[in-house]
């Protein structure tokens, strides 16, 4: 970013910056219309549907055409809401997924801010998220949104705490909290990707960082409020929680930050675990290759990793039942935090202690 | 020990991975949709759908205003006025059935001596106003004529088990 600014001088390098964040921006957007598609045609699949097929060829432009549909409705403010309260949630919810993916790499220095602590800031970032459901379901001044602003609250604190500390794992095999040096030490195969963690040879960290993994993607199902974790949503009970009282463009903003918050928990599962933009094999041959070759090289493993994530989403909607509160609660606070705290312990005392310490 | 059990089948996630299985299974199974309106499914002939009057081949029409269809009625949806025609022949000058009430049971059907009235295998005639669901006599012929083939034929197939 500040490379910019040094190399077309203040103006045209805020240009840069702003053009460089309007393309990201743009290219998620687009991206996130076809992974919602892929996300109802998975749950069709499963449950032998077909899914929707008449909007484009198998149904490719869906989610354009639900994108006029909220666009062209009628905005309903119910009489008793605080109205600027009402308005400003959904775009919370939104700003925030949005700036959050500003610290994602996606390739070799394809990141818009490269931040030294951008795991923090990321995480900082979507706790705040949570603002913008509990505003929402404040201000909505209706019962069922109220309900479901107040379990949502709990819940994505609740496993913030657990994210934190398996995150704090990573950290410490990383040394850093730039993502970029995260992805960077899980280079030259799928051994060395946090999964396995074989960087700690010849310490058996796999047995702690597979657990680790499995609970990251299992607080991010409840963190994004997706099922099983939806109660804040629970159709069955709170019709759709602090969304009832939302229509049209507010509730398309609703999603779309929902949909970027859990598209961008694939791609920290990825970073974090997966090894990011590499390979699942050594292919340092890719740097011999012209810069975008190699890039493009790159940016095909970090997306199709965050594809098989989003895939992976998609899939434990369709086959698992809705946890109820308390037990929801209880694996939260009773099973992930002491496990997530000890697996630090354990990971603490492997850097420190082990032969790279 | 069934419950160190279960908390190694949940800390290994084994009912999320049969549930996987299962799931990826029916993922790649014949799907079930029927694309509606360019695919329909299969209708029995004694399909019971939209009421249309028929007629003879030589065009004259069928029903003989006995009023037995009114009578069975159990919604009361049709109203029949009768007297006879110019040649003499007994025939409606009003057939009514509100297919708002209609409860499509089929006694009109089944209490026609002359195969006049019957319900067809059309069950695409929603509407959008309620007046358009009060069918007149014309309404009713225009339905039969339209349907004639395909009425003919549900009757000659259910013909051996009446």
């Amino acid at each position: 970013m500040s490379e910019f600014v040094s190399q077309f001088g203040p103006l045209w390098g805020t240009l840069a910056v702003i053009g460089q964040i309007l393309a990201f921006m743009i290219v998620l957007l687009i991206s996130l219309a076809f992974l919602l598609l892929m996300d109802r045609k998975v749950w069709a699949a499963v449950q032998m549907r077909k899914g929707p097929n008449v909007v484009g060829a198998f149904g490719l432009l869906q989610s354009f055409a639900d994108f006029f549909k909220f666009v062209f409705k009628e905005i309903v403010v119910p009489a008793g809401a605080d109205r600027s309260l009402y308005l400003l949630a959904p775009l919370i919810t939104l700003i925030l997924a949005f700036i959050t993916w500003a610290v994602v790499p996606v390739a070799p220095g394809w990141v818009i801010a490269d931040l030294n602590v951008g795991i923090l800031y990321l995480f900082a970032m979507s706790s705040l998220g949570v603002y913008g459901i509990i505003i929402g379901g404040w201000a909505s001044n209706s019962k069922y949104p109220f309900l479901g602003a107040l379990r949502s609250a709990a819940q994505m604190v609740s496993y913030e705490v657990s994210i934190g500390f398996i995150i704090v794992t990573v950290l410490l095999f990383a040394g850093s909290m730039r993502l970029s040096d995260i992805v960077d030490i899980q280079a030259g195969g799928f051994w060395n990707w946090n999964l396995l963690a074989f960087h700690a040879f010849p310490l058996p960290m796999f047995l702690v960082m597979v657990p680790m993994a499995v609970m990251f993607f299992i607080s991010a199902l409840a963190e994004t409020n997706r099922p099983p974790f939806d109660l804040p949503e629970a159709e069955s009970e709170l019709v759709a929680g602090y969304q009832v009282e939302y229509s049209s463009t507010p509730y398309l903003l609703f999603m779309v930050g929902e949909y970027l918050n859990i598209v961008l928990m694939c791609a920290m599962t990825t970073i974090l675990f997966f090894g990011g933009w590499h390979a699942p094999f050594p292919d340092g041959f890719v740097n011999d290759w012209p810069y975008l070759a190699s890039h493009a090289w790159h940016f095909f493993w970090f997306a199709a990793k965050v594809v098989f994530f989003f895939f992976m989403f998609a899939m434990v909607k369709a086959l698992v039942p809705r946890y109820r509160y308390d037990q929801l609660m209880r694996l939260g606070w009773k099973i992930f935090l002491p496990t997530s705290l000890v697996a630090v312990a354990l990971v603490g005392a492997a850097v420190v202690y082990g032969p790279q310490g | 020990m069934s419950r160190l059990q279960q908390t190694i089948r949940g800390a290994l996630l084994m009912d999320f991975w049969s549930a996987f299985g299962l799931g990826m299974r029916y993922f790649f199974k014949k799907k079930a949709t029927l694309n509606y309106p360019f695919e329909k499914g299969p209708l029995s002939p004694r399909f019971r759908g939209q009421h249309a009057l028929r007629r003879y081949p030589n065009g004259e029409e069928r029903c003989i205003a006995c009023k037995l269809c009114e009578a069975i009625c159990p919604a009361l949806a049709i109203t029949i006025e009768a007297e006879p025609r110019a040649d003499g022949s007994r025939r409606t000058t009003r057939y009514d059935i509100d297919m708002t009430k209609c409860i499509y049971c089929g006694y009109c059907q089944e209490a026609c001596p002359v195969d006049a009235i019957v319900e067809g295998p059309n069950f695409e005639f929603a509407a959008e106003t309620r007046e358009e669901l009060f069918y007149d006599k014309a309404k009713l012929l225009e339905n039969g004529d339209r349907w004639e083939r395909e009425i003919a034929r549900n009757l000659e197939l259910d013909a051996p088990y009446r």
